[in-house]
């Protein structure tokens, strides 16, 4: 995962209203996600055969597809699946790194030794294209790429999670514990989990914008989403056969979905310059 | 130093072991019968008992998977169900026009990467340093595919530019077989309307993945261009009176570009993924076109053939990587 700084990037002044503009594109995103049938007059898969592909208008303001489906109610409606997925997937990685992480950690012995040799091998891989395969495997549909990218984010949560969990583990209080008798799992969740949280919650506001490019290039490519769900990485999938003639059908969610990336990843910074003061140096 | 290269050997043998491992429980984890998806739905049923014996599928999984590896080292990744040709060489086939759309998007990343790179960290804090950055930000946040027909609405159909498909333009006829190539061949050949038509058709889906990566690089020699820029060596060569290109350019980036190389092996790996997805919009005719298809007509052998191949080049590539460290830099020969 790419941890280099990114608000870091920016000039001081604008470290705050940029993390204002995120936070406000991110909140603005997961509104339309719930509120989306409330929001248009139009219906997500309501065709209309005598309206197909109209270049954005007052009654249409981004237009229509090759159905006469009003293209601004698909991208909000497409904001549940789309944010849906990258969470998700940070969901899967997150749940499964962090119980396994912070165990390998704390356990040591042989049980750290398998965990480790197996997320080398797993990080050893190109992800992207394993996580294909998967997905072809399990059945295209956006729950199984969802369940192939978060299976395969698991070893990078659990590097982060045993990395703390290490550091954590020789602090006095945890030794202190440990001598008073407290038990793995009562260490876990009184000493380690509460101090490992703040570093992975850093890395998975991250690898939300990650997933979000991810989750939508695999709908793109048809093993994602399946039509006629509306999601943004397979709306540009069917958009991109009428690209030439009628720009604003796979234009306007990839605006979409540069938009909430980029606000996921400058949250992210701005998310470790508050939780995790110590990273922020490493970045010049 | 023998050490760590043989660690490192051990290493690939491992992780090669896990390749095969979770393609092997990929394959299995299948929907419906290969051997009644080979034969079609109206396949009598001792035809499909006689076919998965021949596939070996009545065996116990454990010599199911032997097998499967025995055949790999071989060279044999089965049989594609669409082509009824063998994969393995079906593959290979493809390989030189996706090494030429990699090659010339890497040349590309790094001939506009590296001098930005070196901009910002001199220019540090300046508006061209924010400008760039800020692009540096979009670039990460940016779906390659989308970019990819972003490039060939405004180049190719707006402008007219440069071509939407393809290698060639139709009526050029492919230089002779030399690499596979096309634009060596054609220059080996000296056929400059080849080689003119071949650039021209490389220029949009390699400068979209060299766009997709160019962020990456521009941080990362940033970053290691500031910190090298303050070691006292670089000092030193300044009182020397050393002009600033050759400061900059020769005694500063030499050192600047090693935590670089990490970046090449890493950036190989979202090349291999952008190639399925950008080959698919530009129809190159490469790997990732042909295992596009082989996706929409499941058409697993030929899937698998791919993750397989893909993760032993990726990991080979990354050894060959952590092995250059050893070249590049001699504090760490040293260490080991």
């Amino acid at each position: 995962m790419n941890m280099v700084s990114i608000a870091s990037l920016l000039p001081p002044a604008l470290r705050g209203p940029l993390t204002l503009v995120a936070a406000a594109v991110v909140t603005v995103v997961c509104f339309a996600g719930l509120a989306a049938p409330w929001l248009t007059p139009y219906r997500p898969n309501a065709m209309d055969l005598n309206g197909v592909l109209q270049a954005p208008s007052w009654t249409h303001l981004a237009g229509t597809d090759e159905l006469g489906r009003d293209l601004l109610t698909r991208i909000l409606h497409g904001a549940r699946p789309s944010v849906a997925a990258a969470f998700g997937i940070v969901g899967i990685g997150t749940a499964f790194g962090l119980l396994i992480g912070t165990l390998s950690g704390l356990l040591s012995g042989w049980f750290d030794t398998v965990v480790m040799r197996l997320t080398d091998v797993v990080m050893a891989l190109p992800g992207l294209v394993v996580a294909l395969a998967l997905t072809a495997a399990l059945g295209p549909s956006l729950f199984n790429a969802v369940v192939a990218l978060g299976v395969l984010a698991v070893p990078a949560y659990i590097r982060v999670a045993r990395g703390q969990t290490l550091a954590l583990r020789e602090r006095e209080y945890v030794l202190a514990a440990r001598s008073m008798g407290a038990s793995t799992l009562h260490l876990m969740r009184a000493h380690v989990l509460p101090n490992v949280w703040p570093s992975v919650l850093v890395f998975m506001t991250f690898h939300l914008g990650a997933a979000i490019l991810a989750s939508s290039a695999l709908s793109f490519i048809g093993l994602g989403a399946q039509p006629p769900d509306a999601e943004w990485g397979s709306m540009i999938g069917a958009g991109r056969e009428y690209v030439l003639g009628h720009w604003w059908y796979a234009t306007i969610p990839g605006v979409v979905i540069i938009l909430t990336a980029s606000s996921f990843n400058l949250l992210g910074d701005a998310m470790r310059d508050w939780l995790d003061p110590r990273l922020t140096r490493d970045a010049t | 130093m023998t050490r760590i290269i043989l660690r490192r050997l051990l290493m690939l043998v491992f992780v090669t072991a896990g390749v095969t491992v979770i393609c092997f429980v990929i394959s299995r984890l299948i929907p419906g019968d290969p051997a009644q998806l080979m034969l079609g739905a109206r396949a009598t049923p001792q035809a499909i008992i006689q076919l998965r014996a021949q596939l070996g599928l009545d065996q116990p999984i454990g010599a199911q998977y032997l097998t499967y590896v025995r055949d790999i080292f071989r060279g044999d990744f089965g049989t594609s169900i669409t082509t009824r040709q063998p994969v393995l060489p079906e593959l290979l086939g493809y390989i030189p026009a996706t090494l030429e759309l990699m090659l010339v998007a890497m040349i590309l990343s790094i001939a506009l990467g590296v001098p930005l790179g070196v901009l910002t960290a001199v220019r540090r804090n300046t508006w061209v340093d924010n400008f760039v950055r800020g692009l540096a930000i979009l670039g990460i946040s940016t779906p390659t595919f989308w970019l990819g027909l972003m490039l060939m609405l405004l180049f190719y159909a707006q402008l007219g530019w440069l071509p939407g498909s393809g290698r060639l333009d139709l009526g050029v006829s492919p230089p002779l077989h030399v690499t596979g190539l096309y634009v060596v061949d054609a220059a080996l050949a000296g056929d400059s309307l080849a080689w003119r038509s071949a650039f021209n058709h490389l220029l949009l889906p390699a400068g979209t993945l060299a766009l997709a990566s160019i962020g990456t690089v521009v941080r990362l020699i940033r970053s290691s261009m500031i910190e090298v820029l303050g070691e006292d060596y670089i000092r030193t060569a300044r009182a020397y009176g050393i002009s600033k290109g050759r400061l900059l350019f020769v005694y500063a980036l030499k050192n600047a570009l090693i935590p670089f190389v990490t970046v090449l092996g890493l950036e190989l790996a979202s090349l291999l993924f952008g190639s399925v997805v950008i080959e698919s919009v530009f129809a190159w005719p490469g790997v990732g076109n042909h295992v596009l298809g082989a996706i929409l007509n499941l058409d697993f052998p030929v899937i698998m053939g791919f993750t397989v191949l893909a993760s032993v080049v990726y990991v080979a590539a990354n050894l060959l990587v952590d092995l250059s460290y050893l070249v590049l830099d001699p504090r760490i020969r040293s260490v080991g």
